[in-house]
């Protein structure tokens, strides 16, 4: 104590951040860097479980290589990301524009295109699951047999599934994008747009030449959080498909799924290992890949 | 800092239109008005199919001819969906306040004090948020099986009681605390742990509770690591106990939506009691972030 009391201002204050940082410390150390690097070193070896660990060099990665179901999987990650990002800003760019413009209800009908963004996903993707079903259960087909329409197969066709899961993902997430966009849209300052409209430039012009530029901080905010998110999608592919999880045939097996099944259904600690690894690559590279492009851009 | 404060909270007042009138208000407020029904309509059917009886469950209309409870009853008769839930409010509740406490400590560690090594520490812990949850999920089983984690509230809670996100939050937060306050206080004698308690704190209130949100929001709805770390019902969260409970039930969507709904329904009241504040809220973290 005597020692502490002795320490000039500037001293004691290094006392005290530390003391603040000392229990955080610990956790990251342990809960965040520690087994990053386990995985990593877990995917040079091979694991059941119960046996010991053995070494397998780059096995692992070469058996993935060689993993017909890891492509499907792979390409499967990719489709919901390529569909699903521009799909879900494009359509909340335009609701937030012209939700911003009005006034009527503005509150309420902010709110209902909020609402599903606070949902629970397990609970949505049986909700949709119940929709997607055949008739005369299904929502969707009693709807279009009322109309007279043919029946369309959602979840059993390996063309279909995957649009179908990927819909309710959209659904839930455009919420949060509209109002992000719309607090971007409320950031930019009135004045260029009456200036704007003193010059008599056309709304196309100031679309191009004022709103998108300045918005695009929250654009790429928006492109790599809605990516990471896409490309980590299993909840709604778990739920909607567990009779036959990532079926029919794959179609709809994203890499996340396929990492639970490797670990938690054939325990082959080092294979999913790998493909974590792989995982976080390719997070890694889109993300940067997506600021350097959007950042260039003049 | 101050500009996203306040295009967050201008978000709480309808922008006032100027300049002419224009000729597409009508259409727009029509299209708007319709997307935004086509948005709830799932969560409409879902509580509409939870308050039918089998034989008009498939019907297409939303108000039921004849309203019944006998779901909720049966699906909550067995007491499981009482226990889920518990477990996932206490699991959030728990998760939320530690999560708030440790990311504002730290995120003012790193913004109001000075020390050698404060950058890497910042940097350290705002690079963990480019690794995946679901690369850390294996080590973390790995982890809870030596420590007989598994099939506890501490091991489906662990990894959530800080958070990256949170202290990069909070530390932009702590950027608008003027130093002077602080000196103030430290002129008045207060100890540095009473000083970010009772001066620092109360001035960042806002960016606490939207951090709460999402925390609260993120343990509530989490699915794949309860799903892991859990064996016993018991133990189970909403989510990981709905996907059992819907697994069983297989053909008899009425009682699948119940449960359902009864995942949706506290979040929803909730929302509805809360909305300018959730809404400016996640405005504000989602643009800090």
């Amino acid at each position: 104590m005597a020692v502490y009391r002795n320490l000039s201002i500037r001293q004691k204050q290094v006392v005290w951040a530390w003391g603040f940082l000392a229990l955080p410390i610990v956790f990251y150390c342990v809960i965040r860097f520690y087994p990053t690097l386990n995985a990593i070193i877990l995917s040079f070896q091979s694991w059941n479980l119960l046996g010991p660990r053995e070494w397998v060099g780059f096995d692992n990665y070469v058996k993935l290589w060689h993993d017909p179901v890891f492509w499907k999987a792979f390409r499967n990650t990719f489709v919901y990301l390529i569909l699903g990002t521009p799909i879900s800003l494009v359509l909340s760019f335009l609701i937030a524009y012209q939700l911003d413009k009005t006034r009527l209800l503005h509150g309420t009908l902010r709110a209902l295109y909020f609402l599903p963004f606070l949902t629970s996903t397990v609970a949505m993707a049986w909700v949709w699951r119940w929709f997607y079903q055949p008739v005369p259960i299904g929502l969707f087909n009693n709807f279009l047999a009322s109309m007279g329409f043919a029946q369309v197969d959602f979840l059993n066709s390996t063309t279909n599934a995957l649009p179908s899961i990927l819909l309710p993902a959209i659904w839930a997430g455009l919420g949060f994008q509209i109002i992000i966009f719309m607090a971007g849209l409320r950031a930019i300052p009135t004045s260029y747009y009456e200036a704007a409209r003193i010059d008599g430039v056309s709304s196309w012009t100031i679309m191009s030449e004022i709103t998108l530029p300045l918005l695009k901080p929250t654009i790429v905010f928006l492109v790599v959080f809605s990516s990471i998110g896409f490309l980590r999608i299993f909840d709604q592919v778990f739920n909607m498909t567990t009779n036959n999880p990532g079926g029919p045939l794959d179609s709809t097996k994203p890499l996340v799924l396929m990492i639970y099944q490797t670990a938690f259904s054939s325990f082959d600690m080092g294979y999913a290992a790998a493909q974590t690894v792989v995982l976080f690559g390719i997070l890694l590279v889109v993300s940067l890949v997506q600021l350097r492009v959007l950042k260039e851009k003049p | 800092m101050s500009e996203v404060k306040a295009s967050a909270n201008s978000l709480m007042q309808a922008r006032v239109a100027k300049g002419p009138r224009d000729p597409w208000a009508v259409l727009r407020w029509t299209l708007l008005a319709m997307g935004a029904i086509v948005m709830v309509m799932p969560i409409i059917y879902m509580l509409s199919a939870s308050i039918k009886y089998p034989f008009e469950m498939y019907d297409l209309n939303i108000i039921p001819k004849e309203p019944t409870f006998e779901n909720y009853t049966y699906v909550l008769s067995d007491g499981r969906f009482l226990r889920w839930f518990g477990n996932s409010f206490l699991i959030a509740t728990l998760t939320t306040i530690s999560a708030v406490f440790f990311d504002a400590l730290v995120g003012y560690a790193l913004c109001k004090f000075q020390f050698r090594g404060r950058t890497f520490v910042f940097i350290a812990i705002l690079s963990t948020l480019m690794i995946p949850t679901e690369m850390l999920v294996i080590p973390w089983y790995l982890m809870s099986k030596t420590f007989g984690w598994l099939d506890s509230y501490w091991g489906i809670m662990f990894p959530g009681v800080m958070t990256a996100f949170g202290t990069f939050l909070m530390k932009q937060f702590f950027e608008t605390v003027p130093d002077d306050f602080l000196e103030a206080a430290r002129i008045d004698g207060l100890n540095e742990f009473q000083i970010w308690w009772s001066v620092a704190l109360p001035l960042v209130t806002p960016a606490l509770s939207a951090l709460a949100i999402f925390v609260f929001l993120g343990n509530w709805t989490a699915f794949l690591w309860p799903l892991i770390v859990t064996n016993s019902q018991d133990l189970y969260t909403l989510p990981v106990g709905l996907t059992t409970f819907s697994v069983e039930q297989a053909v008899e969507w009425e009682l699948i939506m119940t449960g359902a709904a009864l995942a949706t329904i506290p979040t929803l009241i909730v929302f509805l009691l809360f909305q300018r504040y959730i809404i400016r809220g996640v405005a504000m973290a989602g643009l800090k972030g």
